[in-house]
């Protein structure tokens, strides 16, 4: 098997166990993890794969339906934030000198700060919840996406072709929209779906100190935060397994994107 | 020499002129959406005793604090009392800002030490062998766990550290940045020690990812390099070659990525303190968020912005004193 297919076949196995667990997570019923306080904190068996907790709450289902939570809220932020990267880093390329200026100094504000912290701000003054999760996350990750793209388009204005096509009279929004989006596809794409871990962590993150998603959604960071609380009894499954469940989720995301990067970059493709 | 001294130092200038306008403008931003947030500071202030308040005793605060003027002219009295030291009182802990987040760094600052300097040396081995043995499964080992590391929530580490070593194992406590109902003066380094272990073994085996793959990447590039060529063609062989080529190359970017990473490091010691209890600024900032107490969360934005900010200063100037080819760069 040469590079190429087995960069392909990685990619769409890390694509097909995603859609597996979001398909998964959306199929369960609530009933599957309802409260049963005649199972309460059952250690994992072949019954409850990853035990119960302490009103017996089978945690597979919770984890599951948690996990395509997660990975919902991801994807969403992520677009969100690739759309405003990919606006700015466009219009820092082709609006002239001011709007660089403006754009690269407003990479930097948001540099300035870190992530946690300004998310901890954004969801304070969204008073939480799902909204305040998303917008902190799609207005805190764009500067790196924003700084790749605005580059690769500094790059491509001086372009031949490009150059010619502006010789011709085509406007600047023409010219962006024909010759340099169409250029940027494949890198957007990457760059989103590398933009996702980050997404999914600091969604996790942000529920986990309890700034995030709210207590009655079986979200991981929260099912995290509530485990805290029994790990000194020794339920150790309670935050094990829910862990390295987002662990492999994020992983198959971050495969998926890099093993596409390789594919699509010139460089590595024929490798 | 001396016009080098001088370049250096117009450049400091500059870039301290730049950094400043930015910390304004992360202040002016903050303020702006603290003033959108639906919580009441009054309210936040008062708590449970809401009830008992009258609209007049309400308009009373309300005027006492002084929001009842536009948003601007609040800003402006914040940012003139935040630029002579004065960062207001927390409502949580009834005391000036400045005095918690001095205090709360102080803690936060011996488990970020700890920790970037653990990672920082860990992720600089891990870059080197992985580079130096390319290819075999060390290499392989080493960067996997890099790009798994780097998919890992923090916290959740933080966590099977807590349940192995302090749950199971019962090495360490399980958590809070002292011995709990010990007196302060009976507490000794000892006890700050054995608290301080978990969280910055936590940070420690996050931050290695970012160093190791950026060591590796490096040292293959010279690795590559024609000097390396030439040297290995005059006979020069195994750790002689690695030493005088290789490390002294890549020592400096390494160092620089370690300073430039401090925003990452203080999102880190959020995670973990609010995993171990440890008493650190991350703590703070959470419970600031959560429970509204605004002046402290103001605070503690300016802060973290202006520890970023240092850390991006130094790797800057790092670069600048030590690499005479950006140094020539900067001066033609």
């Amino acid at each position: 098997m040469n590079q190429r297919l087995r960069l392909l076949v990685l990619a769409l196995a890390a694509a097909m166990f995603l859609l597996a667990v979001w398909i998964g997570g959306a199929l369960v019923s609530e009933e599957r993890y309802a409260t049963q306080l005649a199972l309460r904190n059952l250690a994992p068996s072949l019954q409850h794969w990853f035990g119960t907790d302490w009103l017996g709450r089978d945690m597979f289902a919770r984890t599951l339906k948690g996990l395509s939570v997660s990975v919902g809220v991801g994807i969403i932020a992520a677009a969100a934030s690739s759309l405003i990267a990919v606006v700015l880093g466009l219009a820092a390329a082709v609006l002239g000198r001011w709007a660089d200026r403006f754009v690269t100094w407003l990479i930097d504000l948001f540099m300035s700060v870190p992530h946690l912290v300004s998310l901890i701000l954004i969801s304070f003054t969204l008073g939480g919840g799902l909204p305040g999760v998303v917008a902190g996350i799609a207005l805190t990750h764009w500067p790196s996406l924003a700084r790749i793209i605005r580059a690769e388009v500094l790059a491509l204005r001086s372009a031949e072709y490009v150059q010619i096509s502006r010789r011709l009279g085509k406007s600047r929004m023409w010219i962006a929209g024909k010759h340099m989006l169409p250029h940027l596809r494949p890198q957007l794409i990457v760059g989103a779906l590398l933009l996702f871990p980050h997404a999914v962590l600091h969604e996790a993150a942000i529920t986990f100190i309890g700034l995030g998603l709210s207590p009655h959604e079986p979200a991981i960071g929260i099912i995290l935060s509530e485990s805290m609380r029994y790990l000194s009894t020794g339920m150790w499954w309670l935050a094990f397994f829910p862990g390295l469940c987002l662990l492999l989720v994020v992983l198959a995301f971050d495969v998926m994107g890099r093993s596409l990067n390789q594919l699509w970059n010139p460089h590595t493709s024929q490798r | 020499m001396a016009m080098e001294m001088n370049h250096i130092f117009l450049w400091l200038i500059r870039k301290t002129l730049r950094s400043a306008v930015l910390l304004v403008a992360v202040c002016a931003v903050s303020f702006f959406l603290i003033k959108q947030s639906p919580v009441d500071p009054v309210q936040a202030y008062i708590g449970a005793d809401m009830m008992r308040v009258s609209p007049e005793q309400r308009a009373q605060i309300e005027r006492y604090w002084g929001l009842d003027q536009p948003g601007a002219v609040q800003f402006g009295s914040w940012l003139s009392a935040a630029v002579r030291g004065d960062l207001g009182t927390s409502m949580m802990y009834r005391q000036p800002v400045a005095d918690v987040i001095g205090e709360r760094f102080r803690n936060s600052l011996a488990l970020m030490a700890a920790a970037w300097v653990l990672s920082g040396l860990l992720g600089f081995g891990l870059g080197v062998l992985a580079a130096w043995k390319q290819g075999t499964w060390a290499d392989r080992l080493i960067r996997w766990y890099c790009y798994a590391l780097a998919s890992t929530p923090a916290f959740w580490i933080g966590l099977v550290l807590l349940m192995v070593f302090a749950v199971w194992l019962g090495w360490f406590p399980v958590g809070l940045g002292i011995p709990a109902g010990a007196l302060a003066e009976e507490v000794t380094i000892a006890d700050r020690l054995h608290h301080l272990i978990l969280p910055a073994l936590t940070l420690s085996i996050v931050g290695v990812a970012g160093v190791a793959l950026h060591t590796r990447q490096k040292l293959m590039d010279v690795m590559e390099s024609d000097y390396v060529l030439f040297a290995k063609a005059r006979g020069e062989r195994g750790f002689t070659l690695l030493r005088r080529h290789g490390l002294r190359n890549i020592a400096l970017p390494a160092i620089t990525l370690q300073f430039a990473s401090f925003s990452e490091l203080f999102g880190g010691a959020v995670l973990a303190e609010q995993v171990f209890s440890y008493p650190g600024l991350g703590q703070a900032a959470v419970e600031a968020g959560t429970r509204g107490d605004v002046p402290l969360l103001l605070g503690i934005v300016l802060f973290s912005a202006i520890f970023v900010f240092a850390g991006n200063l130094i790797a800057d100037l790092l670069y600048q004193v030590v690499d005479p080819r950006i140094r020539e760069g900067a001066a033609g």
